[in-house]
């Protein structure tokens, strides 16, 4: 597996594959978030999920947060996979696993690394319901961006 | 010539993914309110991107840039 840290696929991802690629003498902790997916959001009972990506600029917005991660925590080295695709309930849809010297560094940065995916990489997900579908975000229009890029408080709450 | 790249629900609303766009220079902001007028979409709360770097409504496009219409992201 020569798979670079920032990556996106349509396979099942390996936890111990992503989690490998940080792993080197000078850590002494691995902090590993994974993402599932949930069967129930807001009572409503999910069948299936879809993701898609534009995914050039996805792994590229990725490869910026290991880039803001590095400035914030220069002993840091991280790695990312987000599967794209259908995902079944409780399948995995993205792996972050991020190596320090020191545990503190590790829970701090795996956790600014999930944030940062739901705010600037261009990846949807549609839900499939009994009764229908739709692209979750916010395409209701009731949320505007002044700026036209998300600024920081428009953290997408999951 | 530009290339808009549209995703989720925006290409599933006018059924391709691409549009090409010939009208050019144009900046952003113009491109988004066209676009929004031509294809009967709401463009008003996306973001875009131009060569994959998101950009504001004051950016000149200019022939052989490619433009993306990015709903609000949900992966993770």
């Amino acid at each position: 597996m020569n798979e670079p840290l920032f990556f996106i696929t349509k396979d099942p991802i390996s936890i111990e594959e992503v989690t490998k690629k940080v792993i080197r003498p000078e850590a002494g902790a691995v902090n590993t978030f994974i993402g599932i997916v949930r069967e129930l959001t807001n009572g409503k009972k999910t069948l299936y999920l879809e993701y898609e990506a534009y995914e050039t600029m996805a792994v590229k917005k990725l490869e910026e947060i290991g880039g803001e991660i590095q400035k914030r925590w220069p002993d840091a080295k991280v790695a990312i996979t987000h599967r794209i695709g259908r995902l079944e309930i409780s399948d995995i849809a993205v792996v972050i696993a991020v190596s320090t010297p020191h545990r503190d560094h590790a829970f701090e940065a795996s956790r600014y690394a999930i944030e940062r995916i739901k705010e600037i990489v261009p990846i949807w997900k549609k839900e499939h319901w009994e009764d229908g579908e739709q692209w979750i975000g916010n395409q209701l229009e009731t949320k505007v961006y002044p700026s036209g890029k998300p600024e920081k408080e428009d953290l997408v709450d999951d | 010539m530009i290339k808009i790249l549209l995703f989720a629900h925006l290409q599933e609303a006018i059924g391709s993914r691409e549009i090409i766009w010939t009208d050019v220079p144009i900046s952003v902001g113009e491109l988004r309110k066209k676009v929004a007028e031509k294809y009967n979409l709401l463009l008003q709360s996306v973001m875009v991107a131009v060569n994959e770097e998101y950009a504001d409504d004051q950016v000149e496009l200019k022939d052989g840039d490619t433009v993306a219409f990015i709903p609000p992201v949900s992966g993770g």
